[in-house]
């Protein structure tokens, strides 16, 4: 009970410290990178549902990511749709295109699924970029709207924009966590451990995985659609693998399959990257390393790393005294 | 008959895996199939639980044709197995690795997770249960909360048992249960085998140690090359001589031979 408690006390202190943010940082452009590393979590999130729980790897969460951009981009722009009509638009066409790309790519597996997923990624972004009379191709979309106000609520300033942003974050949160602990979540990690089991079970493998990968694209268009409306302007480099790799390397850190690997590692990698600025291209010859260390000795990244240390003396203590615990399905929770 | 296996045949490219089978398994017995390394005893299995498509022949459960199915159809209708070597999610505590099994009884979606609905929680502590009921009966609800790491190779197989017994089987299909485990411990595995059984479930069994075998089976399938060359009681295979030939050669000190395999 003290430990479910001081877990909780945990969470709102982070809750808090997110939420007094815009008065404490030093200046705006520090505001302005966390406003953005919520844009990226949500993202990251959407990678971490498919990735991290069922065990695929999908290139293509990119373009889902410019689909929303671009979608909420264009609709705004050019045929002048109210804000919040374009981005639910955008949300709705990913789960469409996200479960026409699914039902085709999942019906190759492992490596394949990969490279036929980082090929539609691509195709998406030549689309960006070629079909210059729609996207502006490079030259890209400008005069993009932010967030129209909800009734009173303004979203002119940072400070507005950022809270909104975090809103979101936090939704992304709650549904993973609900997700995850759900008997829906125990499906999608029972296909990453064994597939064949889950067959053998009765789990439809197929239909679990379109599901996650569905939702995957979902988290990512939102993402998608909330960079447009705060950077104001896209090209299509927002579609380039180079940022889908990025993202990745974001959760990879953090830690696959864990609920807070995506916000931990996006975190700190983004800022990591700012205080590295001024080493330009080479501060790649510092995260090379990194990643490798990482991916070598804890494949579950920083979260993964600390879980299982936390898990190692719990059963030392388990071991000095018998547990009586029946923890059950709050295990997990 | 609760398992009806007519003609059935797997190729692998050229190679005659399974061959013109026919099997029929009466429900409640425990039916054992033996043969030596690479006789197609696996391979029967997958296709009797949807892994691979026959090439030919016909494979009726309980008066349905089960033969295109894919594998988590034919697991709802009630057949469950074990792997020859068991997959465990090795991370995770060895209940987490059962609830899951009661997934195929339940009906709750994405929308029952966001919004954790009635019927969310009322699966879930129906999974629970049937885990816990699952593990009790391979007497390992002591270990429920311990990760299968941390578990010997023996109550691995017990988890496995419980796993398929959560989906609420009527036969199960057993590959090798007692490899891999010491002689005493194998005791415990056929003890808990006859348990199944009495319980009411049909029990198809691949094993080759023999003693095993000859104790627990009602009847006997001996496959060699992917053909069926004997069916019958412990009795009547343990003096056929073309079994004892297909194992042995036909020089050898026969019956007590192939008590030995
Ligand atoms: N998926 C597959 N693709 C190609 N060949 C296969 C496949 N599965 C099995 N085989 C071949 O089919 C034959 C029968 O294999 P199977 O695994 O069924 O034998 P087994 O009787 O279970 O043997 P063991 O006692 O060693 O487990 C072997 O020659 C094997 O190499
Ligand atoms: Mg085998």
């Amino acid at each position: 009970m003290a430990k479910l408690l001081s877990k909780r006390n945990g969470l709102i202190f982070v809750l808090v410290v997110a939420l007094i943010m815009p008065f404490i940082v030093p200046n705006d452009y520090i505001l302005h990178v966390l406003a953005l590393v919520c844009i990226w979590s949500i993202s990251v999130y959407g990678i971490n549902i498919f990735t991290g729980y069922t065990g695929n790897l999908s290139l293509a969460h990119i373009g889902f990511f410019a689909i929303g951009a671009y979608t909420l981009g264009l609709l705004t722009v050019k045929a002048g749709w109210n804000f919040w009509l374009a981005f639910l638009a955008a949300g709705v066409l990913s789960i469409i295109l996200g479960f026409l790309v699914g039902l085709i790519s999942l019906r190759t597996n492992g490596h394949f699924f990969a490279i036929y997923t980082m090929c539609v990624g691509y195709i998406i972004y030549l689309i960006i970029d070629k079909w210059d009379s729609l996207t502006g191709g490079v030259r890209g979309l400008i005069g993009i709207p932010g967030p129209a106000s909800i009734g009173p609520i303004t979203f002119e300033s940072l400070t507005s924009q950022y809270y909104l942003l975090l809103f979101f974050l936090i939704l992304t949160i709650f549904i993973t966590k609900r997700i995850v602990h759900s008997l829906l979540g125990r499906t999608f990690i029972a296909i990453r451990n064994s597939e064949e089991l889950a067959q053998t079970i009765g789990i439809s493998t197929k239909k679990n995985q379109l599901l996650a990968f569905v939702i995957s694209c979902f988290f990512a268009a939102i993402a998608g659609a909330l960079y447009a409306s705060f950077v104001r302007f896209i090209g299509p480099e927002i579609g380039g693998i180079f940022l889908g790799f990025e993202m990745l390397i974001y959760l990879v850190i953090g830690g696959l399959g864990t609920l807070s690997g995506p916000i931990i590692g996006t975190l700190l990698i983004v800022f990591l990257t700012q205080s590295l600025q001024f080493m330009q291209e080479y501060k790649m010859l510092l995260f090379g390393p990194i990643l490798l260390i990482i991916v070598i000795f804890y494949p579950n990244g920083i979260v993964g790393a600390i879980e299982g240390i936390k898990r190692k003396t719990r059963q030392k203590r388990k071991k000095s005294g018998p547990n009586k615990g029946y923890s059950g399905i709050e295990e997990v929770s | 008959m609760a398992l009806k296996v007519e003609n059935l045949s797997k190729t692998f490219g050229g190679l005659q895996a399974v061959n013109q089978v026919d099997l029929e398994v009466k429900k409640g017995d425990i039916h054992a199939v033996i043969g030596p390394n690479g006789a197609g005893k696996s391979t029967f299995f997958n296709l009797i639980s949807g892994f691979h498509p026959p090439t030919s022949g016909k494979i009726t459960f309980n008066d349905h044709d089960i033969t295109k199915m894919p594998p988590n159809k034919i697991a709802k209708l009630g057949i469950a197995r074990t792997f020859q070597t068991t997959n465990l999610f090795e991370d995770a505590t060895v209940l987490d690795n059962v609830i899951i099994g009661n997934r195929l009884r339940t009906k709750s979606g994405l929308w029952d997770a966001i919004f954790r609905t009635k019927r969310e929680k009322r699966e879930e502590k129906e999974s629970l249960e049937k885990a816990y009921e699952a593990l009790d009966f391979v007497e390992l609800t002591e270990l429920a909360n311990e990760p299968i790491a941390n578990i010997s190779q023996e109550q691995k197989k017990r988890v496995a048992f419980a796993l398929a017994l959560a989906t609420d089987p009527e036969l199960v299909l057993l590959d090798e249960p007692a490899a891999g485990v010491n002689p005493d411990e194998t005791e415990g595995i056929s003890a808990l085998i006859q348990k199944m059984a009495d319980s009411g479930l049909t029990v198809c069994l691949i094993e080759h140690k023999m003693s095993m075998i000859m104790s627990l089976a009602d009847r006997i399938m001996v496959l060699n090359q992917g053909k069926r060359i004997a069916e019958g009681t412990p009795d009547e295979i343990k003096n056929n001589p073309v079994v004892i030939e297909a194992y042995l050669g036909s020089d050898e000190d026969e019956s007590a031979e192939v008590t030995n395999l």
